[in-house]
């Protein structure tokens, strides 16, 4: 039996503005097995954000239910959401989304001080994380000093920090250009496969599309179709062939 | 499913902890910082001045020695015209818009942060607390320094209008006149304009920093300013 760690249950985001209702998501039913790296794709509006919102629990959906690890997070206290974000969830978003307040190494402590991780401990362990990703030598520069790549490895390096079992990530490389997106995804491909990390990631980038295992496409808020690595690898030859 | 583990409570920081991440993020957006607490100082300032010249106008017509151009019959009934009493308040207007307005920009700014606090485990509680800390540091030097200056202010103008008997008269204490008129003093006006900086500087900060925490990260991260 394939070990669950995400599943959705009929998920139903509606956003309300004034009399508008927008049905961003429309039930959505898919389940995501330990060690995966799926990735989600669709055109622009389609419901991937909102998606990972419901699954990283940044947000509640309207209907229907979020499970990880078997807890159906709608039953969750705040103090047990603030936990799962903490332990279990590394978040990685298109924008960074860095403290501007903190250096590269304050960004990675973050979260441990949240987790009551002690001083020494934890800074030892945004220097190994920070290394691991290639910044050992910008460990103590704000991201305002970084570039766009060396911002997201920051942002890779504090979604690392707690150990988490899953690596969510929206859009990470839609603001870097083709060789550093390059990078970023091999970085996150590397953690899934060494660490076996869950990686769920919502892209518009092809190059996502030969690292994953598998591809969810959304459209309207349903999903579309799900493929698998080997139906992939056809089309990816394909797209290939045709260059 | 096959795994159910179960998740644990988030913990409380340690006060130590919170103290230290608003000090080094008071510290790093400087700039901000001085410009926000300079919003309550200018508010204090007005403030104080103007409470501080109408103490000392009044010690002075009580020691027989105000200046010609106050209406001496008023003032002599009333100890407090209705003209001072006008800017008194509205000085205390003035002051109150201004400091809950800069409290209220530098809040919005930082809705993303907050809600990027929030996706690495940060509580609800840690969020109000991070800018009860701040903000109550910002109002408390801002309303010192403002009271201060408007001190200075209204020294200056008394100087000029009073010359050197200013300070045989100064009603720095707390004084009971003669005829039945309470004078508060400078000293206490200046404790009660640092007081109020610091406690409108808080609701005006703490306030909007616990709607933005009680909001999703989600929407929380989505604002733009
Ligand atoms: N907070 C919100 N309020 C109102 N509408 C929203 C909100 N968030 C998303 N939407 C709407 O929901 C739909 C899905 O948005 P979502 O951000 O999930 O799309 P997306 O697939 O991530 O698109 P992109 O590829 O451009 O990032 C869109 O029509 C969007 O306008
Ligand atoms: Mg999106």
């Amino acid at each position: 039996m394939p070990d669950i760690v995400v599943k959705t249950e009929d998920v139903v985001k509606e956003y309300r503005m004034g009399s508008n209702v927008l049905r961003a998501l429309d039930g959505i039913n898919i389940e995501i097995e330990r060690g995966e790296y799926i990735s989600l794709m669709g055109p622009s509006g389609s419901g991937k954000s909102t998606l990972f919102n419901m699954i990283g629990a940044l947000d509640r959906p309207t209907e229907g239910e979020v499970y990880i690890d078997g807890q159906n997070m709608s039953h969750l206290s705040q103090r047990q959401i603030a936990a799962f974000r903490c332990h279990r969830v590394g978040y990685i978003f298109q924008s960074y989304n860095l403290l501007n307040v903190r250096t590269a190494h304050g960004n990675v402590t973050l979260p441990m001080i949240f987790a009551g991780i002690p001083d020494k401990e934890r800074n030892e362990k945004a220097e190994k994380l920070l290394d691991m990703v290639g910044l050992g030598d910008r460990m103590y520069h704000l991201p305002d000093e970084l570039s766009g790549g060396q911002r997201q490895r920051v942002a890779i390096a504090r979604a690392l920090a707690n150990d988490p079992s899953i690596v969510l990530a929206d859009e990470p490389t839609a603001n870097l250009d083709t060789i550093t997106g390059r990078e970023i995804i091999d970085l996150i491909k590397q953690l899934n496969l060494k660490q076996g990390v869950t990686v769920i990631s919502a892209t518009h980038d092809l190059k996502m599309l030969d690292v994953s295992d598998r591809i969810v496409d959304i459209r309207d808020g349903l999903v579309e179709r799900i493929r698998n690595r080997d139906e992939i690898e056809i089309e990816v030859g394909e797209v290939g062939g045709h260059e | 499913m096959q795994q159910q583990t179960p998740i644990e409570e988030q913990i409380d920081l340690p006060f130590v902890e919170s103290l230290r991440i608003s000090f080094q993020s008071l510290k790093i957006r400087f700039g901000r910082s001085i410009i926000t607490t300079a919003g309550i100082t200018l508010g204090i300032a007005f403030l104080v001045s103007v409470w501080t010249n109408n103490e000392i106008e009044l010690a002075l017509q009580e020691s027989g020695r105000s200046s010609a151009i106050t209406n001496l019959d008023e003032a002599a009934e009333q100890g407090i015209s209705t003209k001072d009493i006008w800017l008194i308040i509205m000085s205390l207007i003035v002051c109150v818009v201004g400091i809950a307005n800069s409290m209220l920009m530098a809040v919005t700014e930082r809705f993303r942060e907050i809600g990027t606090m929030k996706c690495l485990g940060a509580l609800d509680g840690f969020v109000v607390r991070l800018f009860l800390l701040e903000s109550g540091f910002q109002g408390f030097a801002g309303a010192l320094i403002g009271a201060l200056i408007g001190l200075l202010g209204a020294v200056i103008l008394g100087l000029k209008n009073y010359g050197l008997d200013l300070f045989f008269y100064f009603p720095l204490l707390p004084a009971q006149h003669e005829n039945g008129a309470f004078q508060l003093g400078v000293l206490l006006l200046i404790l009660f304009g640092c007081i109020l900086g610091m406690i409108l500087a808080i609701i005006g900060s703490s306030f909007p920093a616990w709607r933005a925490a009680k909001l999703p990260p989600a929407e929380a991260m989505r604002t733009e300013v």
